[in-house]
């Protein structure tokens, strides 16, 4: 058999040898263009297609009305909080699952990531909630997003259970997060410890004297009542107790029944009133017995004592019990004065979703600047004081997506989902950002007056590991002021304590 | 005739002060209990003892937490299993020490029921939880049984024991002389007897379990899994006050299942925590 | 059931009459196993925690280390535990000894002579202030003495906040209502046991209720009187019930030593403390426990 190599079989050959140049083009002028085209995110042609963005495997997935090239890992993050559906803190589970998870999830798969966002919630006692935290955390397991308390970080930061943000996620990418610039400084103080920032905060609140409009003109005091002493405090409680007999002129939270919110509406206030913090970072001592201390014990001498103007029963109940009378009786106008935070305001007298609807609220609640002890006698001389709490998010450090964890918690932050946050629950409170506040804090005369008389004027507790022990300890002192012991005794006797708690040298006298 | 007036008259007196005092004691008893009568189905209710404004609202209201009735369901779960563990494991251990007498017995009893107090208490949480982790139960549901168990089974071979020293040994030797084996004469000797006993530490567990709240919350973080006593706690706001209507509808389902649990083996076995057998 | 009859190599060994080692070691070994694993290991890692500093958060919580008996020293200067201790004491005295033992027996007692119905009723009524779950006990309680809408007030005219002007005495009388029912279901099963022959010997040659009582009943309830002693006291001195109550409080007053426990291990995160407070609880147990069998030998 010849096979000649003749004319036809050059033609066929040459054909070949153009096609295949031909194909070689094409094909790598196409794989040129997939090359440069195919990035997670962007936009392919036909669903279901495979290929790889860089050393990303991707394929084609539809998405609304757009086809995107999508990374087939599936990322899973969880997030916990001390919130549930239809108990406690409803409005945070209600904004988890209904805004934060389908929105985030959503913004993702426009931009080719596919994203599980599972919340576990739960309801169950703030400090319930910090032991299960601090057990999973020690485990080295739990959520990968998880809320926490501001006055937590310094013990789970010194556990090591938590690390600074910029350690967890990559230092660049939180650095580079625009939510920073609306966050003030003091409020990112809520989630900072030794300098470095553990999370980010979700808001904060503010303390301040609320009294009753219609009671106060009844016993013949201004309406626009701002006290700028203790004494201008005590004077109009005395009117108020002479005048109005039937009427509780005066609640100011003492002993340890209602931990912390004795703390907060109480004596650290008035600690800062005397001109000083309960603990100084820069010393790092603890007041002890301290004119200070004693001052502040005086006061609720006075008050519960000397004067008669508080009600002595309240105090001395067991947990929320004597809180909640205090809150029952001023809803309904039998107490004349009270200083709490904004969360009575928002959340108890509310006359549509409070435990203890005030129907006159919006109209005859007025509102006080907590004034020092004197003119210029607190700390930094200021003339007026508050203090504030807060909580925020952190990523866990043992978290398998930690980058997507962090711009899960960015995009919570983001201002999109703070206001989603107030407009989800109808409650409006004091959110971390400045752009935020600015459009809902308008409307709500309380929440006004709070982020522009008491947040500037106002202290966080320490970040300091023996906090809360100490806390105890002077929430049991002002118990004991409250059952009639006298402050001498009660000032000595914290003392002690407080030595033995935190060691001698570490505790001021004078 | 005379003797007769005085034992009537006896009667009388006697009558009188028993009387005087079983409704003392009834009223002393019932008092507290009539709120979680009145107040779930009351539509405003509070701490006061009132007669309610009769409706169901307040447990309609307990739907909207999508976890409350199904919480339920897990206590339900966990007491039942937490009860037939208890007895598979007590029951036959209680029966070998009640007719094993060896030295010492009844202090290694005691030691163990010291032992069972430490478990049970706060102290042991973190010991609990990484022991869970270890052997991998963290999160199941048999893990708070076995945990549970754990806990009560001292107590349980304690009552059992006590139960079955109480049963003459006539019925074992006899059927031991047929040549029964000792697992027949447990089972079908010495168990159908014993049964009443069972079943009052069956209850008893699952009362135990029912009420727990240390070990679900240690044990348990899906929310699906959670039971009503820690689901109890969730009908709080964010100030921790207590939301008195979900609360008091929510107390009221919680505890219905027990009460005719026992009602139920009451009348079944008669609720006794020891033999009733004559000798 | 056919019933085959076997050689005696079957029969039990000498000393056990009724069981074989085999079977005995069969039965025993799911309990052995659990109460190796979920009773021994945690009760004994438990106590090891009260020999170091062990915190749940902070520094501690990265590196505890053993302090041996420093946990213990600083508990015996604790002011807080001394009068833990106390409480505790008191606590358990009034509502277990003096509580449900007498009330327990004297109901099971009177109820043993009256009619099947009422003493349904009665044990039902009493039963149920045992079986309700103790967070809503506590939540029944609060209402019942609450100061200004509590039923006990409204009943009695009185206007006084019980859990704060009293809060002991509230305390025991809430423990007592709420654990009598074992009393009086244990000891009903004591009266039951004696032998009717012997009360109405007794009765016909003239013995009051009361003689019947003291010479008949107690003497043969003895045993059974010292099995429910030894496991209320057990109970009542670790029962944390009344914490939903007044929370340890007012200032202390009803802090009990599980509460206290509870405070150091939840509140405060101090595990290593809180242990060994455990640990000296035990050993009152044991001490409390040593001294009602040697009450109980006395007697004889």
């Amino acid at each position: 058999m010849n096979i000649k190599l003749g004319r036809p079989s050059g033609r066929v050959l040459k054909s070949l040898v153009g096609a295949s140049l031909t194909g070689a083009l094409i094909l790598s002028g196409v794989t040129a263009v997939s090359a440069a085209t195919v990035t997670v995110g962007g936009t392919c042609t036909k669903v279901g297609a495979a290929s790889k963005a860089g050393k990303t495997a991707v394929a084609c997935k539809s998405v609304g009305n757009k086809k995107i090239w999508t990374d087939t890992k599936i990322y899973t993050v969880e997030v916990a909080a001390n919130a549930i559906l239809g108990g406690k803190n409803n409005q945070t589970a209600s904004w988890i699952m209904n805004y934060v998870i389908p929105s985030f999830t959503l913004q993702n798969a426009e931009a080719g990531k596919q994203v599980t966002v599972k919340f576990t919630p739960k309801g169950i006692d703030d400090t319930a909630f910090k032991t299960q935290l601090a057990l999973d955390l020690a485990a080295k397991r739990g959520p990968d997003v998880l809320s926490l308390d501001g006055f937590w970080v310094a013990e789970f930061a010194d556990a090591g259970y938590i690390k600074p943000l910029n350690q967890v996620a990559s230092a660049a990418s939180v650095k580079a997060w625009d939510g920073w610039s609306q966050i003030p400084t003091s409020v990112q103080g809520v989630m900072t410890y030794n300098g470095a920032v553990y999370g980010v905060p979700s808001g904060t609140d503010g303390r301040f004297i609320y009294f009753n409009k219609a009671l106060f003109t009844q016993a013949g005091l201004p309406v626009n009542w701002q006290p700028t002493s203790w004494a201008d405090i005590l004077s109009a409680a005395t009117t108020l107790k002479t005048k109005l007999p039937d009427v509780q002129a005066l609640q100011v939270n003492a002993g340890d029944g209602m931990g912390e919110a004795t703390a907060m509406q109480g004596f650290l206030n008035f600690l800062a009133g005397a001109g000083n913090l309960i603990y100084d970072a820069k010393t790092k001592k603890y007041l002890g017995n301290t004119k200070a201390v004693r001052d502040m014990l005086t006061f609720y001498d006075n008050i519960y004592n000397v004067k008669k103007v508080g009600n002595s029963d309240w105090n001395l109940l067991a947990g929320e019990a004597g809180r909640n009378a205090s809150f029952e009786a001023f809803s309904k106008g039998k107490l004349a004065m009270m200083i709490e935070g904004d969360y009575q305001w928002r959340g108890v007298i509310n006359p549509i979703t409070g435990n203890y609807k005030m129907a006159d609220r919006d109209t005859n609640v007025g509102f006080a600047k907590i004034p020092a002890q004197t003119a210029k006698s607190g700390v930094n001389g200021q003339s007026f004081v508050s203090y504030s709490g807060g909580g925020g998010y952190t990523i866990n450090p043992n978290s398998n997506e930690k980058q997507t964890a962090w711009e899960l918690l960015a995009f919570m932050n983001s201002k999109g989902a703070v206001l989603a946050n107030m407009s989800i629950g109808g409650a409006v409170r004091i959110t971390q950002r400045k752009d935020v506040n600015a459009i809902t804090l308008l409307a709500d005369p309380c929440l006004k007056f709070v982020f522009e008389n008491a947040i500037p004027n106002t202290f966080f507790r320490p970040a300091e590991v023996n906090y809360n022990a100490v806390s105890t300890l002077l929430q049991k002192a002002t118990g004991q002021i409250v059952a009639g012991k006298s402050v001498a005794t009660v000032a000595a006797d914290y003392e002690t304590s407080l030595k033995t708690l935190v060691g001698a040298t570490n505790v001021l006298s004078n | 005739m005379a003797r007769k007036n005085k034992i009537l008259e006896k009667s009388l007196s006697e009558r009188v002060t028993t009387t005087i005092f079983i409704a003392l004691v009834v009223s002393f008893f019932m008092l507290p209990l009539l709120w979680l009568i009145l107040a779930p189905f009351d539509g405003a209710p509070s701490y006061r003892l009132k007669i309610p404004h009769f409706g169901l609202q307040n447990f309609e209201e307990m739907k909207l937490n999508p976890y409350a009735y199904r919480s339920l369901m897990n206590s339900a779960f966990f007491s039942a299993g937490t009860g037939l563990m208890v007895i598979l494991v007590g029951a036959p251990a209680s029966y070998v020490l009640s007719r094993v007498k060896f030295k010492g017995r009844d202090s290694f009893l005691y030691l163990l029921l010291l032992f069972s107090s430490i478990v049970t208490g706060s102290a042991a949480m973190v010991p609990l939880f990484l022991l869970a982790l270890r052997l991998n139960i963290l999160d199941t549901y048999h893990g708070v049984i076995l945990v549970l168990t754990g806990g009560l089974i001292p107590a349980a071979i304690f009552i059992l024991k006590d139960f079955t020293d109480s049963i003459p040994k006539s019925y074992e030797e006899s059927a031991q002389i047929f040549g029964a084996s000792s697992f027949r004469i447990l089972k079908d000797i010495v168990t159908p007897v014993i049964r009443p006993g069972l079943a009052v530490i069956f209850v008893w567990s699952f009362v135990q379990a029912w009420g727990n709240f240390l070990v679900p919350f240690i044990l348990i973080r899906d929310i699906n899994k959670q039971p009503g006593a820690v689901m109890m706690y969730s009908f709080y706001n964010e100030g921790g006050q207590a939301v008195i209507r979900l609360v008091a509808a929510f107390s009221f389902l919680y505890t219905i299942p027990v009460v005719l649990m026992y009602f139920y083996v009451n009348r079944k076995y008669g609720f006794r925590f020891y033999g009733g057998i004559k000798g | 059931m056919s019933i085959k009859t076997r050689s005696d190599s079957r029969a039990a060994k000498p000393g056990n009459s009724v069981l074989n080692g085999r079977a005995a070691a069969f039965f025993l070994s799911p309990a052995t196993i659990f109460i190796i694993i979920f009773l021994l290991v945690p009760a004994v890692w438990t106590l090891y925690l009260g020999i170091t500093d062990y915190k749940l958060t902070g520094f501690s919580a990265a590196n505890p280390q053993i302090i041996w008996f420093d946990n213990f020293q600083k508990a015996l200067h604790d002011p807080q535990f001394l009068s833990s201790l106390k409480v505790t004491l008191i606590f358990t005295l009034g509502s277990a000894i003096f509580g449900q033992a007498v009330v327990g027996f004297i109901l099971a007692w009177v109820l043993s002579n009256v009619s099947k119905r009422v003493r349904s009723t009665v044990e039902l009524i009493v039963i149920c202030a045992w079986i309700v779950p103790s967070s809503v006990v506590s939540f029944l309680w609060v209402a019942f003495l609450n100061g200004d809408q509590g039923t006990l007030n409204m009943l009695t005219g009185l206007n006084i906040q019980w859990l704060i002007k009293y809060p002991l005495v509230s305390i025991i009388i809430f423990n007592i209502w709420r654990g009598t029912a074992f009393s009086m279901l244990l000891f009903s099963a004591a009266i039951a046991s004696i032998p009717k022959s012997h009360i109405e010997v007794a009765r016909v040659a003239g013995a009051s209720k009361l003689q019947q009582l003291r010479h008949i009943i107690l003497p043969s309830a003895r045993s059974f009187i010292l099995t429910n002693l030894l496991l209320i006291s057990l109970w009542t001195f670790n029962d944390f019930g009344p914490y939903l109550l007044t929370g340890g409080g007012p200032g202390g007053k009803t802090e009990l030593l599980s509460i206290f426990v509870y405070n150091s291990a939840l509140r405060y995160l101090d595990f290593g403390y809180g242990s060994a407070i455990a640990a000296l609880m035990l050993m009152m147990n044991l001490a409390i426990s040593l001294i009602v069998i040697r009450a109980g030998k006395k007697n004889r």
